[in-house]
């Protein structure tokens, strides 16, 4: 196992010289309400507010830049509220137990498991998932980018690849190949378009510096 | 547009996440269902009781008592019964018995765990060797799902006389698909008057078979039966037979609720359930002369089939014509069987069978090379198949095939001797990692094994749209492999137009005619050929109409097409498969032409085993191969790419772990698939050699990339460790541990 570690500091979505497995390994207490994409150092969620786990509790989400009110049931999971309330299926289930990486989004630009995320969780926070990184009738870099270097095949895992990688270049944005191998490695992908996921990274790194200049 | 990489056509929609997968479809009013199972692998189902504290009248139950039709699953044979009926027989650990749903889903699974299954046991049959040896009798006389021999010449005599024979046994465990889309389906049912209609919305690979499958249930006419296959999030064969059951799962439900119903498997049960990759045991006796020619090959091929017989027949077929590999052999004795176990029933999954029976004589020819004093390069290119050749069917090679450029190519790509004298200078060293290299060399027949195209006679076309633009109409569904993207281009090509002038229709069985199932490499070689026949016959009928020239423009076409469609309200051709006369194949002796074409391939491995903790890194891999032209080579690289990874993990760490005929090890935590970080570089070449037979030149590409990746690695495993028995995958530490204490021990 390469040693790699983070060198971005706190909310870094690098991965810290663990795999998936190592990392899912070392969680003993699979609490509910870590989320976690790869290693994931992000400040410890808010404690929970006494509520019943089925009684409904109003919550406004920010979600893509838009303020949702909504009523939720405070055991449902971020990844239930985004699909089945608001309607934004391009959050993929592929698990429900944080070990594919499918259902990846943003919080507060930080890459995490929407399923292992209650929407409480996401109170006061802004989620982006894969609808929210347009820009206007443009794909963003990194949506362009997955395109132009074929970083996936059925598509099914690539709404969270793509947020894993966004998750990435905001803490990391020219990261090297390790990096990005050891970044992405929180999520699966079967068809094993791994090869183009990297290459589709690096140049969402390019195209995203030249956007910004 | 033959060979242009140019990018996906659904690019744009799914990097914005707009297609809709299963799950992502709603109906209006619709609720969900869940299944229950059995829980033991064998036994008589006595009744069935629905505990308390459950409103049982706000659910719809479905048992086998409720079907209207056939409560068997359509297939090659029709022996799965949809629902275990009450006083009926247990077959597996997770047979489905009732069904249920309701709105609320965390209700629902309260309900499924409330309903308990009174049965009574019988002693189980759970592996290869039970079977075989008729622990219990669990199907028909003797356990045997199919049988099949292929014979050549006379080996017999051959083993008393050869200068050197070499035996061993290989084998193979199950292997989970683990697409990450899970196996879903939503089904609506109609009624006007006492005309009922099913439509099926899913992920799946083979509409026409769901189509076959739910007419049967519900004792419906075809036109009363329609299934959409929805955008799907990998399949590898997964999603080839078993929608035939969940789609019927759904339906009942949809039928006896009145409403629509989503059926969606969660992770753990789409493991356990459904079909896997079957395990296999390979026994191969092989005899040489002094120069290291072969001169006669026995295998006996064994397949794990599980409780019913569902594609065992044909995954077994496929097995037993690819276990000979890429080598001439005078006297061939093929026998193969698939054997009943009770446990889920094993099913397609990429490769069908080749990978299994590849994996042992490539494993065997390193094994052989060590005992006859030779090189695995050495013996295997005295052994190589030319032009000419028979090979075990009696099958002559029809085309050119240099399988020595491509093994050179591979070679000098991974820079394998090179590589195998430092590696053997460093495993002489004390260092605590071992090196090794190693190669597999192989085939895939394109299309479907011996007679299955002819029976199947597929029906593809291609339609003027009141744009002017073409749509291709097949059957065949996206589930990554590149099809909307290869059959626009083909067709974009045969008609001489822009690839966005061509637009491919979706998989609707009320829409598209049966052009087949999405496998066995086919959708480009076969399919491909008839969408390329169609597009000629419309551009053939525009000018007979005289609205079209010879020579055209993309405009021009486009105004013909309009023009036709205007005329005479549609503009369809269709081209129908029929078996080209010199290919010639007798499916009960075996003898023949097993398969129009083959595509060759070597792939070559560098590993690296740590010898504290025996774990396995591949550090370089390399797959060149002969697909004959490549219609899309970003695309067919991917395909590669993909394939190389599956098989790497099928190779080291891909176990399922069975207790009782149940995997108990299903999670994505505990059966490992290879992550980003697990898989070494990946190159790929391509050489390419045209076949009349494929549209463009084209040959089938998908399967053939799981085929060699588990011989190479283990062949370079062996480099790395010495003559130990490295005869089973996964090759995982544990393994390689015993395989190391038993070679110590002598």
């Amino acid at each position: 196992m390469d040693d790699h570690p983070c060198k971005h500091g706190d909310g870094c979505t690098c991965h810290s010289g663990v795999s998936r497995r190592g990392f899912l390994g070392s969680i003993t207490t699979a609490a509910a309400g870590i989320a976690a994409s790869g290693t994931l150092t992000a400040a410890p969620a808010p404690p929970p507010e006494k509520a019943q786990p089925d009684e409904p509790v109003k919550l406004q989400l920010s979600v893509n830049g838009r303020t949702h009110k909504v009523l939720v049931e405070p055991r449902w999971t971020l990844l239930y509220v985004l699909r089945d309330q608001l309607g934004l299926t391009g959050t993929k289930p592929g698990c429900e137990r944080g070990e594919c990486g499918a259902c990846t989004v943003l919080i507060d630009g930080v890459a995490r498991y929407s399923c292992l995320t209650l929407a409480l969780e996401a109170k006061g926070k802004e989620v982006t998932t894969i609808e929210g990184l347009m820009k206007g009738e443009e794909l963003g870099a990194t949506q362009r980018a997955f395109v132009e270097e074929d970083g996936y095949q059925c598509g099914y895992c690539t709404p969270g690849q793509v947020m894993a990688a966004e998750g990435l270049l905001r803490v990391n944005p020219r990261p090297s190949m390790e990096e990005i191998r050891h970044g992405m490695s929180g999520n699966l992908c079967r068809c094993g378009a791994y090869v183009h996921i990297f290459k589709s990274v690096e140049k969402a790194a390019v195209l995203s510096a030249s956007e910004k200049r | 547009m033959i060979g242009a990489p140019i990018t996906r056509r659904e690019g744009r929609a799914k990097l914005l996440g707009q297609p809709l997968y299963t799950d992502d479809k709603i109906l209006p009013g619709e609720i969900r269902g869940v299944t229950v199972r059995t829980h033991i692998p064998r036994g008589i189902l006595k009744g069935i009781s629905f505990g308390e504290g459950i409103p049982w009248e706000e659910f719809t139950v479905v048992t086998a008592a409720d079907i209207p039709g056939k409560n068997l699953v359509a297939s090659i044979v029709h022996d799965q019964p949809f629902l275990v009926e009450i006083g009926g027989t247990i077959s597996h650990p997770e047979q489905p018995v009732v069904l249920l749903a309701h709105p609320d889903r965390s209700l629902l699974e309260k309900a499924r765990r409330a309903i308990r299954l009174d049965v009574e046991e019988l002693p189980p049959v759970l592996d290869i060797e039970s079977a075989i040896e008729k622990a219990q009798v669990i199907h028909g006389s003797n356990n045997i799902l199919k049988e099949i021999l292929i014979d050549k010449g006379d080996p017999g005599p051959v083993f008393c006389s050869a200068v050197k024979v070499v035996e061993g046994e290989y084998r193979t465990g199950a292997q989970e698909h683990a697409y990450i889309e899970p196996n879903g389906m939503l089904a609506e049912v109609g009624r006007e008057g006492e005309r009922l209609t099913v439509t099926v919305y899913g992920s799946l690979q083979c509409p026409y078979y769901v189509h076959e499958a739910v007419k049967q249930l519900f004792g419906l006419p075809g036109d009363q039966v329609r299934v959409v296959a929805m955008e799907m999030g990998g399949a590898f064969g997964g999603k080839e037979d078993y929608p035939s059951v969940n789609a019927g799962h759904a339906a009942l439900l949809a039928w006896k609720s009145g409403k629509p119903v989503k059926l969606i498997y969660d992770r753990e049960e789409d493991m356990a359930a459904t079909t896997k990759r079957h395990p296999s045991r390979t026994r191969i006796k092989s005899a040489f002369d002094r120069d290291g020619l072969l001169l006669a090959l026995d295998i006996d091929f064994v397949l794990d089939g599980g409780a019913f017989v569902t594609l065992s027949p044909v995954v077994l077929s496929r097995g037993a014509l690819h276990a000979a590999s890429v080598y001439k052999c005078p006297n061939v004795r093929i026998h193969a069987r698939a054997v009943a176990t009770n446990v889920p029933p094993h099913g397609a999954f990429r490769g069908f069978g080749a990978p299994q029976s590849l994996f042992a004589i490539e494993r065997h020819m390193d094994v052989c090379a060590r005992e006859l004093g030779l090189t695995p390069l050495e013996l295997r290119r005295r052994n190589f198949l030319a032009i000419g050749d028979r090979m075990s069917t009696g099958q002559v090679v029809k085309e050119t095939v240099d399988l020595e450029a491509i093994v050179s190519r591979a070679l000098s790509e991974i820079g394998y001797e090179e590589k195998r004298r430092s590696f053997d200078a460093h495993n002489s060293s004390q260092s605590p990692i071992k090196r090794g290299v190693g190669f597999s060399v192989f085939l895939h027949g394109c299309g479907f094994t011996g007679g299955g195209e002819t029976y199947l006679a597929s029906v593809a076309g291609v339609k003027g749209l009141p744009d002017g633009r073409v749509s291709v109409l097949a059957a065949n569904t996206e589930m990554g492999q590149g099809k909307t993207t290869v059959f626009a281009q083909i067709v974009a090509s045969a008609l001489k137009l822009p690839v966005d002038m061509v637009d491919v229709w979706s998989a609707d069985t009320a829409e598209v005619p049966n052009s087949g199932p999405t496998v066995a490499s086919r959708s480009t070689m076969i399919v491909g050929k008839l969408i390329e026949d169609a597009a000629y016959g419309l551009k053939q009928s525009l000018i007979q109409q005289g609205l079209l020239e010879m020579t055209y423009t993309p405009e021009e076409f486009r105004e013909a097409v309009k023009t036709a469609v205007a005329r005479h309200g549609s503009l369809k051709c269709y081209s129908q498969y029929h078996k080209p006369p010199h290919i010639v194949w007798d499916d009960t002796t075996y003898k023949g032409d097993a398969y129009p074409t083959f595509s060759w391939a070597c792939y070559a491995a560098g590993v690296s085993v740590d010898m504290v903790t025996y774990e396995v890194k591949v550090d370089d891999f390399v797959a060149v191969q002969e697909v004959g032209r490549v219609v899309n080579p970003m695309l067919a690289t991917g395909q590669i790419e993909g394939g190389v990874a599956q098989g790497i993990g099928w190779g080291l760490w891909e176990e399922v772990q069975w207790k009782d005929g149940r995997m108990v090890n299903n999670q994505m935590t505990n059966y490992i698939i290879p992550t980003s970080v697990d898989l070494p570089r990946i190159r790929v070449a391509f050489l390419e050699n045209p076949h009349p037979a494929g549209p463009g030149g084209a040959k089938g590409i998908g399967e053939l990339p799981m085929d060699g990746p588990a011989p190479a690695v283990l062949n370079a495993l062996a480099h790395a460790l010495g003559p130990i028995r490295l005869d089973e995958i996964p090759m995982t530490p544990e393994r390689i541990l015993a395989r190391l204490e038993e070679a110590d021990r002598g």
